[in-house]
């Protein structure tokens, strides 16, 4: 149950297909054009109970054309890259070219600001895995999670591996592509005491399979962090410090780029509009962009406008150093682009790290929050309100599990009361980061 | 048979079949691929979907798209075992080489027979249209822009305007090996207005929307541009006012309409049929105890006309229907697809949904409410001395195992001595399912639906569904304010 996928094939077959798309777009009468073109192939298993529960063998592929006629602008995508579709996005995209309206700051990035170099970034490493193989490492993963003492049952363990090619092509003669695989595993289990059920998981990801956690730790891993959670109790209401496991501190850092984003910033929806230069956050605080890492989760040599990607520092010493621009939003503010079209790319922050039990011992009294739920930040006015679940610290130590309370204040104050962060550095994602003690937010409970 | 139903049939095919050289004869071949050694039930999800995008900022329409969709999925099911293939291309090729990849699943076992097609009765909840066709897009950008005019127009604070108009045509066939044949050719419309108010430093967001599946003009007729505009200026210049909220247990007053979200979360994941059979949810085993207050009835119903949630038949080809969740307060049913139907030895229930055909079904809402109770919405609010009165909500989420679940206010109010008073900024309300639905002491005499705005998202995959109540008290919940 394997699908053949030959990656070098099919990254020539999407660039001679960007290619004919551009070509096509200029003699329909587009004055530049843009192509976006991806294929990605991958296999998910999924077992619970011991058992096979679901096998599923993906193939996506996709193809988007902007065209630009004098300042207006189209798109148009579609899941089919053949050729007589191909001829049909292009058409449609010149046809809705006709309707929007001029745009001064439409149109591709400058010339001069195309990538030149395109390094191997050493993201590519698929993962010659048997439907059969997968399987036995999501059964490994959930059998030592099951055999936890306390473990109720599973609600499933999966292994997903894939592989992919992505083109990004444009008229100023600029073609660039990469291939990139993603590999993990996850695995949840269900806990259960006297006043109900708690279930939590944990999760592996890398570009190379042999970076993945061992499936037994991973297992074991989610059985704890389950069982940690029974016999959870209502914390007090009231103002306190709040530590937020590396995972959540992860999206305080995407919470800050969603403020710094160039479409957040031209349409006046960010709190952080305005505040070039202001510190933002203590002066022992840093944040840069490294889009260039060797294996490192969203590197790539250019962005989606297919400019050149840099190392970006957009806190600098607890300043807000540099905003977060594609060509376009970049035109709007009358800015230069930062290569961040299509977002951030492995963010790594520059701090004093410290210890769990040192973060714990400076809160004294307060939660350790190792859960969040809902949507509840607005980037307007960078008001946060969100149900968690987590521990009781007092005197420095954890005491109990605590859930159903909320944690509330606003992202300005608490990027201002970032008095700590853990050396616990979750490397999973494109964000890195440990822990981050906030002094004081309000606490919704009992 | 009835007599729409032929028709949709000739249309899906002819939409998703004829130009790869098939028809519906072509499928139980195409059936028998997938239904190996082992499998007991195999089906085929044939999709094609048209999307249209206009989206206006800075009084221009400055960006519009069209996407093509579309494709076969092919599913396997041998006891609790799914083998799921997609491909984008509909030939018979694609069809045995999907079909062979998802009855991998298993290798030995009886070979079933493919049944001979047996065509869903079903009443079409909407018209089988392309909703995108019958406006222009010069009167498209004109909408759109007629929302921007009024947006502007209704406060000199409206700093940003952006307004969006979506249109999908989809159309889709489903056969399986146990006889179903099934077609159905889904519109679905949404126009959207969002504002920034700006007033002494401080910026605030409104944003109000709505649709349903009906052509795009209808859209239009209503005065949509107008009535969205208007609105989601009126909740910028509310929140402009807003003073922090307060935190801790407090009675809550939701309001009528899209605050319904509480019942989709707080109830509704937990009744879905693949979390009982696994025995994950909260509610699992407690079918016919009770599970909420008196006067409590929650439905699931997929058949009301023109509404976003609606289907006419549902991924698996089954008619959708209203399905009693909770009556009176006591637990009486689970939405259910064929799977977990079977499974748990119940029927299904016509909630078998799927984001796309590269996404495998499963049990979903459609449009989920709470019937109406007896009181005056005004005497719930004169009821309650220190609370919030909660009027719109931007999202939620829950935890179906532990219960636990939270929703966003992005409109509301204090209450005091039984006066609604100042507006607060929005806060996260935190409860648990059962126990929150146990504090409904009072049920206002106005259900109101959603505006069609809904988008539900389970593991990974987003349907668009609807939503409802009256206004309701809620005699404790936690409020996740500032002020403590």
């Amino acid at each position: 149950m394997t699908q053949a996928f030959d990656a070098v094939a099919q990254q020539s077959l999407l660039e001679t297909r960007a290619e004919a798309a551009l070509a096509l777009a200029r003699r329909l009468g587009a004055d530049a054009c843009e192509v976006g073109a991806s294929v990605d192939q991958g296999v998910g298993v999924n077992v619970r109970e011991g058992e096979v529960e679901t096998v599923e063998l993906s193939r996506d592929q996709g193809i988007a054309v902007t065209v630009y006629v004098g300042q207006r602008k189209g798109s148009a995508s579609s899941t089919d890259a053949s050729e007589a579709s191909i001829r049909d996005v292009v058409e449609k995209a010149m046809a809705i070219a006709r309707y929007t309206g001029e745009d001064p700051a439409s149109g591709l990035a400058p010339a001069e600001l195309m990538a030149r170099e395109l390094p191997d970034l050493d993201v590519h490493h698929p993962w010659a895995l048997s439907t059969e193989e997968a399987v036995e490492l999501a059964l490994a993963c959930e059998s030592a999670g099951r055999g936890q003492a306390g473990i109720k049952s599973s609600d499933g363990a999966g292994l997903s591996s894939g592989e992919g090619v992505r083109v990004y092509a444009n008229s100023h003669g600029f073609l660039g592509s990469q291939r990139g695989s993603r590999h993990s595993l996850s695995c949840m289990l269900i806990a259960e005491d006297e006043h109900g059920m708690q279930r939590d998981y944990d999760y592996t990801s890398a570009r190379d399979p042999r970076e993945l956690l061992a499936p037994e730790a991973v297992g074991e891993s989610a059985a704890r962090r389950t069982l940690r959670r029974l016999g959870g109790q209502r914390p007090a209401t009231g103002r306190m410090p709040v530590l937020f496991d590396p995972s959540l501190a992860t999206g305080l850092v995407g919470s800050f780029l969603g403020a710094i984003a160039g479409g957040a910033l031209y349409r006046q929806s960010s709190f952080l509009c305005d505040r070039l230069g202001d510190a933002l956050f203590p002066e022992w605080f840093s944040l840069q962009e490294k889009p260039q890492l060797m294996r490192g989760m969203a590197s790539s040599a250019f962005d989606g406008d297919g400019v050149a990607t840099r190392d970006n520092v957009f806190v600098d010493q607890g300043r807000l150093a540099s905003y977060m621009l594609s060509a376009y939003s970049a035109r709007r503010l009358g800015m230069e682009t930062t290569g961040n079209a299509g977002g951030a790319r492995n963010l790594r922050l520059t701090a004093p790290l410290e210890s769990r039990e040192a973060l714990l011992a400076r809160m004294d009294r307060g939660v350790l929050v190792t859960e969040l739920m809902g949507q509840g930040v607005n980037g307007v006015t960078g008001d946060y309100s969100r149900g968690a679940a987590g521990f009781w610290v007092e005197n420095g130590r954890i005491q109990h599990p605590v859930e159903e309370f909320t944690i509330a204040g606003n992202l300005a104050t608490m990027f201002q009361g970032l008095i700590g962060v853990g050396d616990d550095i979750d490397t999973r994602g494109s964000i890195h980061t440990g822990s981050w003690l906030i002094d004081e937010m309000t606490v919704a409970g009992s | 048979m009835t007599s729409h139903t032929q028709p949709l049939l000739d249309q899906a095919a002819e939409a998703l079949l004829t130009p790869g050289g098939l028809d519906l004869d072509a499928l139980d071949a195409g059936l028998g691929h997938a239904l190996g050694a082992g499998i007991d039930y195999a089906d085929l999800y044939f999709q094609r979907s048209w999307h249209e995008a206009w989206v206006l900022e800075d009084g221009e329409v400055k960006e519009a798209s069209y996407n093509i969709d579309g494709g076969v999925g092919v599913r396997s099911l041998a006891g609790e075992k799914t083998g799921f293939a997609y491909s984008n291309q509909i030939t018979m090729e694609a069809l045995a080489e999907t079909g062979r990849t998802a009855a991998g699943i298993v290798r030995s076992g009886q070979r079933q027979a493919v049944a001979p097609r047996v065509v869903t009765a079903s009443t079409s909840r909407y018209a089988g249209i392309d909703p995108l066709a019958g406006l222009s897009a010069d009167e498209k950008v004109a909408m759109l822009k007629e929302a921007d005019r009024v947006a502007r127009a209704a406060d000199p604070s409206v700093s940003q305007v952006s307004a969006s108009l979506t249109g999908v045509y989809e159309v889709v066939l489903v056969r399986a090996s146990d006889g179903t044949l099934a077609a159905d050719v889904r519109p679905l419309v949404r126009l959207n207005v969002s504002v920034i108010a700006v007033r002494d430093g401080r910026r605030e967001r409104g944003s109000a929307g709505g649709g349903g599946r009906h052509p795009m003009v209808r859209l239009r007729d209503e005065h949509a541009p107008e009535r969205f505009a208007k609105e989601a200026v009126r909740q910028a210049l509310v929140n402009l006012d807003a003073v922090d909220a307060p935190a801790g247990q407090m009675p809550v007053v939701l309001g009528a309409g899209w605050p319904g979200i509480l019942l989709h979360e707080a109830v509704g994941h937990g009744l879905e049929g693949d979390f009982n059979r696994k025995g994950s949810s909260a509610f699992a085993g407690r079918m016919g105890e009770r599970v909420a207050a008196p006067g409590v009835t929650v439905v699931d119903d997929g058949t009301l006309a023109d509404r976003r949630g609606s289907l006419s038949v549902d991924d698996e080809g089954t008619a959708t229907q209203c399905t009693t969740l909770i009556e009176d307060g006591i637990l009486t049913g689970y939405m259910q697809d064929k799977l977990n139907a079977r499974l748990m030895g119940m029927a299904p229930t016509g909630n078998a949904r799927r984001e796309s055909f590269a996404h495998m079904p499963m049990p979903r809402m459609t449009n989920t409410y709470m019937r109406a109770g007896q009181d005056d919405p005004a005497d719930i609010i004169k009821s309650v001395s220190r609370g919030i009165y909660a009027v719109s909500f931007g999202g939620g989420q829950v935890d179906i195992t532990s219960g636990k679940f939270v929703f966003s206010a992005s409109e509301a109010y204090l209450i005091e001595d039984g006066r609604i008073t100042a507006p607060v900024k929005g806060a996260t309300l935190i409860g648990n399912g059962p126990e929150a639905m146990g504090r409904v002491s009072m049920i206002g005499h106005d259900l109101a639906l959603d505006t069609g705005i809904g988008v539900c998202g389970k593991e990974g995959q987003g349907v668009p569904v609807g939503v409802g109540q009256p206004t309701l008290k809620l005699d404790e919940l936690t409020v996740g304010g500032t002020q403590s």
